[in-house]
Order: structure tokens, then sequence, then C-alpha cells
């Protein structure tokens, strides 16, 4: 069986046309004074899924999660949560919460106190608030620390303490607003698959907001990519990544070489491209393109293969000269420019120890890819 | 950085805090004098003190005084603490810039004047002048000092903590009390202390708006300097004095503790 990108979803609301919706965004627009924050977006979350809204700053991503956290109403248009309208509900009253980018934990209350907070406002008796505390104490490895003072952890610790209180009330739906952005890379690495097992224990719906694609991309089951307001695409990772919407998106995440060109021949299968430079190139069918049409053809640097000799099998092949070339360990990246002056940038894994045809600077080369490698965008 | 004191340094040092400090420190000396002559030192004694304390005219004004400034430090810090609360909150209402500099006005305005216009509003609604009046004009002196205190701290508060306050299910009441109140009490404290210290050694506008029966001490001092200096006045200013240093130093241990407190904690943290 084929699927995009190389992991197999069994876990997949999202094409069942049965499964009902638990976050719903009906048409909600969202302005502050005469700037549109959010503007007319509807997007629907499923019951235990992983989601997260991608984008760069000033998207309207935070906006989004702060409607849904109530601490912003829509000006126009609705959110639904398992059927309910959250219009006019305060944030006080909403069974979601929130796990904020500063941590926001009380600074005056020890760890204990802190996690304890949301369980006391509920009127929960004291020995079972104590036993939960516990239990969200242990789950972030934090036993030992409960009677510290948030100043006298560190930015790991307190950002697992902000996480204890967060899921403390055990919410329907988490909300994380940029929950690693302040740790360090490495950390940062580690606490991304503590976050996925904790939702996988847990069962519960996460809602996260990241600037960081690779961040979205570890983690979530769908990926919401926001542009000034708007959704652009809601895809799986994979779906993002190896069937991009738009150029934006495409651009927004990993990188990519695009060919402006048009349509120039439809047969049964295949689609030929004639590039706006000349190139020539040849596609599996891509829908909705008519002859004539103008469209980018878009492909991934890891799709493409850099060669000293032209590939004898190749249905797609270019010629041009080594422009500049990056090893960087794991793999090796090559800046190809063609002849018609384009620059393509192609990237090698480093499979083996030893090349046997290294390429370098102002060496000719071709580049070679496969009719199914890339795609072709309408916009 | 150069440790060596070179004899110019030596001189501006002790003549700054000569300049500063002597009239403060003959004061405490001739309080301690025999002599019932202010400028002539007649031997080491602790009399004026005892007769200090049988002076009722002076105790009654110290009684006063205390009451005065407890009663309106409290009422300008709560007060004071509200109008700090709006300013920071809610920055877009109508009027706005004419209510922050009405609020700030005092802190500027000459004495003489807050002092002669509450007078004058005083006798305008037939109120009798005596403790309560100047209980109110001191409310209103401070009131503005507590403000800028409080202030300065909320600008720096991180509103998402009370976010998560109602994130977590606090009603806005019950963040107010629970987040809000205690992470900016510090302020609110130091806030009431220097409205409590204004209050203390006011002499202007307390001479324009007090009564007879409500003579606060610095009042009762300076008529009684007005008679001439008595080695007793000296005694009770070297008592204020104290209690004034003795408030600060402890202030400033209080902080230093807690500072050096904090850097242990935060190295602790570090180490994990």
């Amino acid at each position: 069986m084929k699927s995009l990108g190389s992991i197999r979803r069994d876990f997949a609301p999202w094409n069942d046309p049965n499964a009902k919706p638990y976050i719903q965004f009906d048409n909600v627009t969202k302005k502050f004074g005469d700037f549109t924050a959010v503007n007319n977006l509807s997007l629907t979350i499923f019951e235990r899924e992983f989601f997260a809204l991608l984008g760069a700053s000033g998207c309207g991503k935070s906006t989004l999660l702060r409607m849904l956290a109530g601490f912003e109403e829509p000006s126009a248009g609705r959110i639904l949560l398992d059927g309910q309208d959250l219009r006019g509900i305060p944030p006080y009253r909403r069974p979601v919460n929130m796990m904020f980018q500063s941590y926001a934990l009380f600074p005056h209350m020890t760890v204990e106190n802190n996690i304890a907070f949301g369980l006391k406002q509920e009127g929960m008796a004291k020995p079972e608030i104590e036993k939960r505390v516990a239990e969200m104490l242990k789950l972030v490895k934090l036993e030992q620390f409960a009677k510290r003072k948030p100043h006298q952890l560190s930015g790991g610790q307190r950002q697992r303490v902000a996480l204890a209180r967060s899921v403390a009330k055990r919410p329907k739906v988490l909300l994380l607003d940029e929950p690693l952005g302040a740790l360090d890379k490495k950390l940062r690495e580690e606490t991304q698959f503590e976050l996925m097992d904790l939702q996988q224990e847990l069962g519960l719906t996460f809602v996260v907001v990241t600037h960081d694609q690779e961040e979205a991309m570890t983690m979530a089951d769908r990926i919401a990519i926001m542009d000034k307001g708007e959704v652009m695409q809601v895809a799986t990772p994979a779906e993002v990544y190896e069937a991009p919407a738009s150029r934006f998106v495409a651009h927004f995440v990993g990188n990519v070489n695009m060919f402006e060109g048009k349509v120039a021949e439809r047969s049964a299968n295949t689609t030929r491209i004639t590039g706006a430079t000349g190139a020539q190139i040849v596609v599996d069918n891509a829908s909705d393109t008519s002859k004539g049409a103008d469209i980018i053809f878009a492909i991934r640097p890891e799709k493409i293969k850099v060669s000293s000799k032209k590939p004898a099998d190749a249905v797609n092949a270019l010629e041009g000269e080594v422009y500049d070339v990056a090893y960087l360990g794991d793999m090796t990246v090559y800046h190809i420019k063609l002849d018609d002056g384009q620059i393509v940038r192609a990237s090698a894994l480093n499979a083996a120890r030893v090349t046997e045809d290294p390429l370098t600077w102002n060496d000719r080369a071709w580049v070679s890819f496969r009719p199914d490698a890339g795609v072709v965008l309408t916009r | 950085m150069n440790t060596t004191w070179s004899r110019f340094n030596v001189t501006s040092i002790v003549l700054g805090f000569a300049f500063l400090y002597l009239p403060i420190v003959l004061l405490i000396v001739f309080s301690f004098n025999e002599s019932k002559l202010v400028t002539v030192w007649g031997g080491f004694s602790t009399k004026w003190y005892v007769s200090l304390f049988h002076n009722q005219g002076l105790m009654d004004a110290t009684w006063v005084t205390a009451r005065v400034g407890v009663i309106s430090a409290t009422v300008a810090t709560v007060l004071g603490t509200l109008a700090a609360l709006t300013l920071t909150r809610y920055t877009r209402f109508r009027g706005r810039i004419l209510f922050s500099g009405m609020v700030f006005a005092p802190l500027v305005m000459p004495e003489v004047i807050t002092g002669l216009s509450l007078l004058l509003l005083f006798v305008a609604i037939g109120l009798d002048r005596g403790f309560f009046t100047v209980t109110l004009a001191h409310i209103t002196l401070t009131m503005c000092f507590v403000a800028v205190v409080v202030q300065s701290r909320l600008v720096s508060f991180d509103r998402s903590l009370e976010e998560a306050a109602m994130d977590l299910g606090a009603t806005p009441a019950k963040t107010f009390f629970q987040i809000t109140l205690p992470v900016i009490l510090p302020a609110i404290v130091s806030g009431w202390m220097l409205a409590f210290t204004l209050s203390l050694d006011d002499l202007v506008i307390a001479s324009f708006t007090s009564g007879p029966g409500a003579t606060t001490l610095p009042m009762k001092i300076y008529s009684q300097v007005r008679l001439g200096v008595t080695p007793e006045i000296n005694a009770a200013c070297t008592l204020l004095i104290a209690v004034v240093a003795v408030g600060v130093i402890i202030a400033s241990i209080a902080n230093k503790r807690r500072e050096v407190q904090r850097q242990l904690d935060e190295q602790a943290a570090q180490r994990g």
C-alpha cells in the first residue's frame, strides 16, 4: 500500500464522514479595532486529536487559542465545544485549560499549591486534592520538588509544573501556547516526545500553538497552517510536507525548489510542463490543470538526485554546475546552478561513509527526479 | 577599581556627610544635655527624656499623630491601590489622561495650596476642624504617593497570572484576592509605610486643617520651638529619629535577606 510520507496512521477521524467534530470554529472573525486578527475562519478538531496551529507571529494563531479559552470573544461566528456554543461563557466556566507560554506559575505558591489551585476552585475534597496532586507530581516526575516555590526551579522543571497544573483538572481540551518555546534545543526535543506520551496516556484533546514547524511536525496528528488570520491548509504533517496546497505552505514548511511554467501537454497519465526558462519537466498527472495554465512545480531538495553524469533512465534531468556544497554530517546539501540560471537545492543522505562520485565547486552536474517527486501548484 | 583614598575624596566625603548629618548629631547630643540652655554643654543626663514622658501635651500630640497616621495611611492605601489598578488595567477609557493627571497632581502641588484649599472647603461645608479633617487632608495628600508606588509594581505584573487563575476556575474576585493582591502586596506595604511617614512629618497641611484638640506632634514641636528650644524637644526629636531609623533598618535588612535567599535558591535551581 502506498501512503504519503513514511507513517501509516490508524487514528484518522478527519477522513471519516460520520465522525463527530469535537471543537468547531464556524466562520469565526476577530477584530481588534481596525486590525483583523482572525478572518472568517472555519476549522474542526476531533476528540483525542493532537492538533497544531502553526504560523509566523501575528498570524492569529494565539488569538484563536485565546478565543477557545475564553479570554477573547469572537467578533463574528461561533465556537462549539462538544456541541455546546461557547459564546458568553467566561474562562472560569469553560471545560478547557491552558498552559501559558510564560508558564504563569503563581510565584507566591509552592509547586503543590500551584497544581492544587484549580482543584480547590472546583471545591474538591481535601484528601482527593492531595491524591490528585501527588498523582500529577508523579506524572511529571517532580515528587521531590512539591514544597519548592517556582523561582527555586529550573526552566524545564517550571514547564513541567505548568503542564501538571493545566492537566490536573482533567479538562476536555488542553490548550498549549508555545509550550516548549522557552526551553533549550535538547530539552525541547525530549519534551516533545514526553508531551505526546502524556496526551496518549490521558486521552485528552490537545491544541498547541507554535511557530516551530519541526515541533508541529513531530507532535501533531494534524497541522493547521495559518497566515494573516486565515487557515491556508489543514492536513497531517506528511500531507503538509508532501502535498502542500499552495506556494505559501510549500515555502513555510521545509525547503522547496519552485519552477514557474505552463502546462504544455496533458496525456492520460502524465503532464508535461515547460518551465519559464525552457526546462521540460514531466510529472504524474496533476488534477485540475488544463493545457496552457500557469502553474508552479514544487519539489523538495531530498527528492532531487545529483550526479556527475546524466542517469540513463531519468525521466527528468537538467544540467548545470555545482554552485555551492555544504557537508552537514548526516547529509550533504548541493546548490546547482542550472544552465538556464535557476539555482536548485538538492540534499543527499550520507548513507555510506565513502562516496563513489564526489562533486565539488564548479563541477558539471545533473539533477534528476522521478515524475511523482514533486507537486504542481496552481496558487 | 581604584581602592586608594585620595585626600580629595576623603575631604569631600567628610564635608558631605557633615553637611547632611551635623545638625542631627548636634540635636541628639544636646538632647542628653544636663543644662537647660540648649547651646551650653552642662554634662550628660537623660532627665529630659523622663520629663518628656511627663509632658502631657507632647504625649497627647504623639497619640494624635499615630492615630492620624495609621488611619489616613490605611484609607490612602486602599484608594491609591484602586486608582493604580484602574490606571494600569483600563488604558483606553475616556478622560484617562485627565484622570491620571488629577491623581498625580498632589505630588507636585505646593503643600500650602493643598492646605489652604482644604481649609476653605472644610469651612465652606461647615465641617468642624479637628481630628477628622486632618485625617481627611492626609488621605488626600498621601493617596497619590501610594498610587505611584503600586502602579510601578503593576506595570511589571504578568497579566497571564490572572488569566491562568481564571482559566483554572477562579472567578475575577477570587483571582484578585488569591493571586493579584498577594503578588503586589510588597508594593502595597511600602505604599502604606510611605503614606504613614508622610503623615507623620507633615506640618503645613496639618496646621491648616487641624483644630483644637487635634494637635499633631510636628505642630506641637513647632509651637514649642517658637517659645524657645528646650532640650525636651531635642529628646522628642531624637526619639522620632530613632523610630524612623529602626523602621528603615528593619526594612532594608528584610529586603537584603530576601535578596540573598533568592540568589541562593536560584543557584540551587541552576544546579538542579
